[in-house]
């Protein structure tokens, strides 16, 4: 970490930038952990607070904008500064978004809990701890200003991607299946494609810290694991190939 | 690091094709001397090997660096760092001081105008030089700028005429001044003065504009006219600003030189330099984290 500033208080509102973005990664760990497991106990309840405590990251998003406009008007911030305030604005949204996502899984949730059990629910929760292992592993790296660790984190977003596609594949054969499924099964592949996203949104971090730290651009290819985006699925074709 | 694209890999390469000691001619500064990414920019003034001292004490520490035609350079560092120093140098105003030496090359369009055998006074009219203080002469707005011209050409009336309100005009000073060209200089503002000092400097059709802290004693719209005017003049000079204003320099510059206690510590684009220098110690002075 660089040395100290001459001005004090230009630390400490440095701090405070890095500490909302601790806290606000520490919110979408929880809050998708919590959608999760809404999911698998039928539980409205807890699905329902994870709906209302979107709220706060939106505050706290709030919060961080405004810490970096200020920053950026009085500090005119140069270099490293510049780079720390300019990818904590990138970051918040980024976090920002995976809270969404994560709300929008206990939405659907509270619609799947009226609906009769599947098995393959089961599926959502593999799905979703790795996604927490990201989120956690990109936070910590942005805590630690470690772009290896990032790019660890930027890497293995490709095992969410092929977990989504088989999961894609395995709805889809129980929607064809039986067309009384397809109500839950949309709900399930919603939810999937949510914890997809939030993979996404962890590797922008990921390249964001890469930028931090470098204060140059990642410009590798990522390995992408879905190509769903690209598939034509057919009865006839029969899913799964 | 990609040492090949930045400039001071020029500086560098531009050393090697120094001649010999007592080798007469210095040949012009070859394309290939240049970084790559500057390349159609024609190096106007090449600083070679320069030491300064004021009496026994040394000022500057084998500076190399390379200034480019129709670019502006910033200086910066803290006070004390050989900033100003380099500034006088290029164009020996040093000179008019006992005990102070400058050893190394200045080459400009590669002739080296610290040879003791160069006209002084052609290095003037090639190099123009604008302090922090506004200095006009105590004289009319028209003779501040006439007397130069005078110094070096004699023009008829109407010659001089054009030349004092082309000098004007390019300073955005005309509008403000045409209908009182026979009051005296000090009785304009701080920044009309200024702009004033820049527009002498101009009139005698310099090639190179020393600017040494050009709006420190201005305030922020004067300053702002300032920053304007050396964008406007870009296109024709070589321009160098020292600044203790690194938003200025990080606004106003191409290339930006840090120096510190007397060395060139970095020289780079300027846009480099202000979001990922590559030296820590350039990123501890542009993010305030010097003592």
């Amino acid at each position: 970490m660089a040395a100290e500033h001459i001005v004090k208080s230009y630390d400490e509102e440095l701090g405070r930038l890095s500490k909302i973005i601790a806290e606000m990664g520490g919110l979408a760990e929880s809050q998708l952990a919590a959608a999760v497991d809404a999911v698998s106990r039928r539980d409205s309840a807890l699905a329902l607070q994870v709906v209302e405590g979107d709220a706060k990251v939106d505050e706290l998003e709030r919060e961080l904008n405004n810490l970096a406009i200020r920053l950026l008007a009085l500090r005119q911030p140069m270099a490293i500064d510049l780079r720390e305030i300019f990818v904590a604005l990138k970051i918040g949204s980024d976090l920002e978004r995976m809270c969404d996502y994560a709300a929008n899984v206990a939405k659907r949730s509270i619609a799947l809990s009226h609906t009769p059990p599947v098995q393959s629910v089961h599926s959502l929760p593999r799905m979703a701890h790795l996604a927490l292992r990201l989120v956690k592993d990109v936070i910590d790296a942005y805590v630690a200003h470690d772009a290896d660790k990032a790019l660890q984190v930027w890497r293995s977003d490709e095992e969410l991607d092929e977990m989504y596609a088989s999961l894609f594949r395995e709805f889809l054969t129980y929607m064809m299946e039986d067309a009384r499924n397809i109500g839950t099964y949309t709900h399930l592949l919603f939810m999937a494609k949510n914890i997809e996203r939030i993979g996404d949104h962890a590797t922008n971090i990921a390249e964001n810290l890469y930028y931090l730290v470098h204060g140059t651009a990642l410009t590798e290819v990522r390995p992408k694991g879905d190509r769903t985006s690209l598939e034509v699925v057919a009865p006839e074709s029969r899913v799964g190939r | 690091m990609d040492i090949e694209n930045s400039p001071r890999a020029g500086m560098w390469l531009a050393r090697v094709a120094v001649p010999a000691p007592g080798a007469s001619a210095l040949p012009p500064v070859q394309p290939e001397a240049v970084a790559p990414a500057a390349a159609e920019v024609r190096v106007k003034v090449d600083i070679r090997d320069v030491d300064f001292f004021y009496g026994k004490t040394q000022a500057l520490k084998n500076i190399n660096m390379s200034l480019r035609d129709r670019r502006v350079t910033a200086f910066i560092g803290p006070s004390g760092c050989g900033k100003s120093t380099l500034l006088r140098i290029v164009n020996r105003i040093y000179e008019l001081y006992p005990n102070q030496t400058a050893t190394g090359e200045v080459l400009v369009d590669g002739q080296n105008i610290l040879a003791s055998t160069f006209d002084l006074n052609a290095v003037r009219s090639k190099i123009g030089m604008v302090f922090q203080r506004p200095t006009p002469f105590p004289m009319s707005i028209y003779d501040n700028i006439a007397f130069g011209i005078r110094l070096y050409e004699k023009l008829p009336t109407s010659e001089m005429d054009n030349r004092v309100e082309s000098a004007l005009r390019r300073t955005a000073l005309w509008d403000e001044v045409k209908d009182k060209l026979r009051q005296s200089g000090l009785s304009l503002s701080g920044g009309q003065q200024q702009r004033l000092c820049i527009a002498r400097a101009i009139a005698v059709q310099p090639e190179v504009l020393l600017l040494d802290e050009p709006a420190s004693a201005l305030d922020p719209i004067s300053t702002q006219r300032i920053e304007e005017l050396i964008a406007e003049l870009r296109p024709d000079y070589c321009i160098v600003i020292v600044t203790h204003n690194m938003q200025q320099a990080a606004r106003c510059s191409d290339y930006t030189a840090f120096m510190y206690l007397g060395e060139l510590i970095e020289f780079d684009e300027t846009e480099r330099m202000f979001t990922h220098p590559r030296e820590k110690r350039t990123e501890d002075y542009i993010t305030g984290r010097f003592g």
